[in-house]
């Protein structure tokens, strides 16, 4: 079954072009359909909060963006180019690693369990990708990430290693680490979900600083609905694979239209 | 029958340079297994599936098969195919293979112990796969591959005496030429235990307290 890519253009054009644009984005795992046909447009800057209950494809949605996954349908566009795909003859085919590398540039991701890299110090993780990967001057590349570090007030920790920092501290450093890269797009799936309820401001602060300097684009998975609400410029209600409701988050959390989304607001209101 | 200590110190000489012969044997033969075991691992991770299969059904074979049985093979067999390698070369090779098919499973086991999130990690960072490796995962995989590291290299010192069979003038060949030429096989025998006794505890006790080190050295627990 393979698909009419000719719907698909070459590349996004025009003055209002979204940063990051799910077209007919399809996702199984065998027989599973995870995500059923997406459609999601994420605007430059924009902050996009993804809710939803357990299993309804959220953490798919960034890892596909990541290139964590493939995908089995539809295309990914990235700042206006396709990110799955690349033009070969005038249509869209699957795209090749480099072309892969090329867009993925363009992209940061944080995850819930840190994945600092445990043999480097805090420093030495958020330098690794600069000098390793972008092949900028190790000076250079130490000054930006002090630079960082200091945003996010991990600068006195530079020399220590992950296991000797607290998960907040850790979380902070990924952070730190992700922006190192300067991307255009930052993801973060449940980036407070393995840390003690005392550390969790020290994260959600750092993504506050974020959203206030306005130049990134961010997409987040959270099930801390008083932030997403605080900070998002839109959340999206997911629900088997599909977005069931979007809306601004006073819209959305206030007056919710769907009764899936009601339900799943009531639900999470209860338990805590 | 009594210990001739007079005997003793006279021989001794050959044994200290047969000890030089077997260290080489071990350190030689373990050179080839540490750099062939990673490209056995590497190779059985592409995602080719027939060179993953091939080499996976290689590794398979040498392990088990008798190391003494590939001594022979590449020292006589070699020749047939018109392969002629002197005892040394022949049982460095065979050694090394045979080392190093058992490394390579060492390693599977400390790459498959580093996380999955360290691979996403990299990835998220836009780092190529032959980076990654080198950077990331082998540093980490390392660690808890030196415990099994250390066991083999223990294990092919031990293992040169299969050396001698092909006429390697190593520590085992010594005592039996010497006892041989003699007619006692007491003193030379027991030497050859003392000295690889001698050699190997410190060697284990060493490995360990490497492993202590490099687990802080890369600030891992
Ligand atoms: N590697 C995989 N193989 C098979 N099924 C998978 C795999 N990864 C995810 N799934 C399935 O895909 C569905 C969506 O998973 P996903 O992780 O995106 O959910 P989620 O919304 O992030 O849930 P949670 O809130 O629990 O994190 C689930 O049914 C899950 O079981
Ligand atoms: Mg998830």
């Amino acid at each position: 079954m393979t698909e009419d890519m000719s719907q698909y253009p070459l590349r996004l054009e025009g003055d209002n072009i979204p940063m990051v644009r799910f077209q007919n984005v399809r996702k199984s795992y065998g027989a599973l359909t995870v995500l059923d046909d997406l459609n999601l447009d994420v605007d430059a800057g924009e902050m996009v909060t993804i809710i939803g209950p357990s299993g309804s494809g959220k953490t798919t949605v960034l890892r596909m963006l990541m290139t964590l996954e493939t995908i089995n349908g539809g295309v990914i566009y990235v700042d206006g180019e396709p990110l799955t795909h690349m033009e070969k003859g005038g249509v869209l085919v699957p795209a090749n690693p480099a072309h892969i590398r090329r867009i993925r540039s363009k992209i940061g991701m944080c995850f819930q369990h840190f994945n600092l890299f445990p043999h480097m110090t805090a420093l030495q993780n958020c330098m690794e990708g600069p000098v390793q990967v972008l092949g900028l001057p190790r000076k250079e590349a130490e000054e930006r990430s002090m630079e960082l570090l200091q945003m996010v007030g991990m600068a006195d920790k530079r020399d220590q290693h992950p296991s000797r920092l607290s998960g907040g501290q850790q979380q902070r450093v990924a952070i730190a680490r992700a922006l190192a890269m300067r991307p255009k797009v930052m993801l973060f799936d449940e980036v407070t979900s393995a840390l003690d309820p005392e550390v969790i401001g020290e994260v959600t602060n750092v993504i506050r600083k974020l959203v206030d300097a306005h130049n990134l684009t961010m997409l987040m998975v959270t099930h801390q609905m008083g932030f997403a609400k605080d900070i998002s410029d839109r959340v999206c209600f997911f629900f088997n694979g599909a977005i069931e409701e979007q809306a601004a988050p006073s819209d959305l959390f206030e007056n919710p239209q769907r009764e899936r989304t009601q339900q799943f607001l009531n639900a999470v209101l209860e338990s805590n | 029958m009594e210990w001739r200590w007079d005997w003793t110190w006279e021989i001794l000489p050959r044994f200290i340079d047969a000890t030089g012969k077997t260290l080489m044997a071990a350190g030689g033969g373990y050179a080839i297994a540490v750099v062939l075991g990673l490209v056995l691992v590497l190779a059985q991770r592409t995602p080719y599936r027939i060179v993953t299969m091939c080499v996976r059904e290689v590794v398979e074979f040498i392990r088990s098969t008798p190391l003494l049985l590939q001594v022979f093979f590449v020292f006589y067999v070699g020749p047939q195919f018109g392969i002629n390698l002197s005892p040394w070369t022949s049982g460095l090779i065979a050694i090394g293979v045979h080392y190093a098919a058992y490394l390579s499973e060492v390693y599977r086991g400390g790459i498959e112990s580093v996380p999955k999130g360290q691979w996403e990690a990299a990835k998220a960072i836009n780092m190529p796969v032959t980076q990654t490796y080198r950077r990331i995962i082998i540093p980490q995989a390392l660690p808890p591959a030196i415990s099994g590291m250390g066991n083999y290299l223990v294990g092919i010192f031990k293992d040169t005496p299969m050396l001698s069979v092909i006429g390697v003038a190593e520590l085992m060949h010594t005592a039996n030429a010497v006892g041989a030429l003699n007619y006692r096989y007491l003193e030379p025998y027991t030497m050859v235990g003392v000295i690889f006794l001698a050699i190997s505890l410190p060697t284990a006790f060493l490995i360990t307290q490497f492993e202590k080190w490099v687990r802080r050295k890369m600030g891992m627990k």
